[in-house]
């Protein structure tokens, strides 16, 4: 096997004094779909904001093709999508304004792609209205728009069908598998049951990685 | 897949990074006038709390201005990061493949043309209201216009800090205001000398070598802060 996209060795993680994870060590090859998975609180934000590059806060090593992470991060950088808790959507831009501020700072992406990105959203129609007259659920498909708009390899998701209705779940679902089969990577947390369950591979943090060492 | 020559891309996120941050100024127009009501209010208050005595005012005016210009700064200062931080943008600016440190150049220079230019405007105003004299008005419009990029600069280090913290504007104002004490003597500084006839060469010259300090290395402590405070 060739060496793997990302690849985490023994990481250490505390938070208030509380160890979300330690000696957690995976590799993820192109074209895997990921699954982290825990009780709340156990760290699975932490970790995807670990593996991104938001925070500092932690122990081990972390490889980027084979390279530690620090020394090709503006490889990584350029090969990443995030999509967080907080969508990153300006409330008085309107959605084309937001998508093509995100599309001038990452260099694999097509800004003349927008309006294409927009409609495969639903949000066709809606170009031009600011983002603090769109719902909740509007304002999260605003951001998923980026994934039609970005040719990044690696994508870390967390918790992206938050207030998505079910059809646009099924579809971002059907995106995630089509990116897996074009050979990118997902990385991603949700409690949402998956349709695509057979092809994903899951990390499980917390408690529930404790019952399992113990049975 | 094409790759962007480096350079054009360069120029090109910071322009877009610029545009957008006027274009949120323009569209939330309404807190824009707050620090600039509170520069006038404090000018103009001035006289009525101490004295309006022609003589007097004209001995004071140029600092009146000047401290009035650099609360109204610091008054600012908080949003800067604030509502990015809130919304997610910083995260995916921290993000990119770009140089943090000129994203962080474009915002704080858009930031400084909603704020910190209209004060330079309003400034001669005050100084005729504050009977500054006449040979005080170049230099007061000059020294500002050295200095108060000096303070958002310096004034986004303590933003970028802050930002992760609920409740940052005090926190801001203790860890900036020394720094800003530097800045505010040689401006004012300025405008005395020039009102008393001395020359002002050399304030300038302090006045924009320290501009010239802000620029280079301040971008750099403000992308390192903001890179601390997002981690938390």
């Amino acid at each position: 096997m060739s060496t793997p996209l990302l690849e985490a060795k023994d990481l250490f993680c505390e938070r208030d004094e509380r160890v979300l994870f330690e000696g957690l060590s995976f590799a993820i090859a192109p074209g895997e779909i990921v699954q982290v998975e825990g009780p709340n609180g156990s760290g699975k934000t932490t970790l995807l904001r670990l593996l991104s590059g938001l925070s500092c806060a932690w122990e081990g090593d972390l490889f980027w093709r084979g390279e530690p992470i620090a020394s090709v991060r503006d490889d990584f950088f350029n090969s990443l999508l995030y999509f967080g808790h907080q969508a990153g959507i300006k409330a008085v831009l309107t959605p084309e304004e937001n998508l093509r501020w995100y599309s001038a700072l990452h260099p694999l992406t097509d800004p003349d792609g927008i309006s294409d990105a927009l409609y495969e959203v639903g949000l066709y129609g809606y170009e031009d209205v600011p983002c603090h007259s769109l719902s909740a659920g509007q304002n999260r498909r605003v951001s998923l728009a980026r994934l039609y708009l970005s040719q990044a390899p690696l994508w870390i998701l967390d918790e992206p069908f938050t207030a998505i209705d079910k059809r646009g779940v099924a579809k971002q679902e059907a995106l995630i598998a089509s990116h897996a089969e074009r050979g990118g990577t997902v990385i991603l947390t949700t409690h949402h049951e998956l349709g695509i369950d057979e092809r994903v591979r899951k990390i499980t943090l917390g408690a529930l990685a404790e019952e399992a060492a113990s049975d | 897949m094409t790759k962007t020559e480096p350079q054009m891309s360069l120029s090109r996120v910071f322009w877009y990074t610029l545009r957008r941050d006027i274009l949120l100024a323009y569209r939330r127009r309404n807190d824009l006038v707050s620090p600039l009501a509170f520069f006038v209010m404090v000018a103009s208050l001035f006289p009525l709390g101490v004295s309006p005595d022609p003589a007097f005012l004209s001995e004071v005016a140029a600092g009146v201005v000047w401290v009035a210009a650099l609360l109204s700064t610091l008054l600012s200062m908080d949003s800067l990061f604030r509502s990015d931080f809130d919304d997610g943008s910083l995260e995916q600016m921290l993000l990119t493949p770009q140089p943090l440190a000129l994203l962080v150049v474009a915002k704080v220079l858009a930031h400084w043309l909603v704020s910190g230019f209209p004060l330079i405007v309003l400034a001669p105003l005050l100084g005729v209201m504050l009977f500054l004299p006449d040979a005080g008005f170049g230099p007061l419009v000059l020294t500002l216009l050295l200095g108060t990029p000096t303070l958002s600069l310096i004034g986004a280090i303590g933003a970028a800090l802050t930002v992760g913290l609920r409740k940052g504007g005090v926190l801001i104002t203790l860890l900036v205001l020394p720094l800003y004490i530097p800045v505010l003597i040689f401006g004012t500084g300025a405008v005395m000398a020039a009102a008393n006839g001395l020359a002002i060469g050399g304030y300038l010259a302090i006045l924009g070598a320290i501009l010239a300090l802000g620029l280079v290395l301040a971008p750099l402590a403000i992308a390192a802060a903001l890179r601390i405070s997002v981690s938390n």
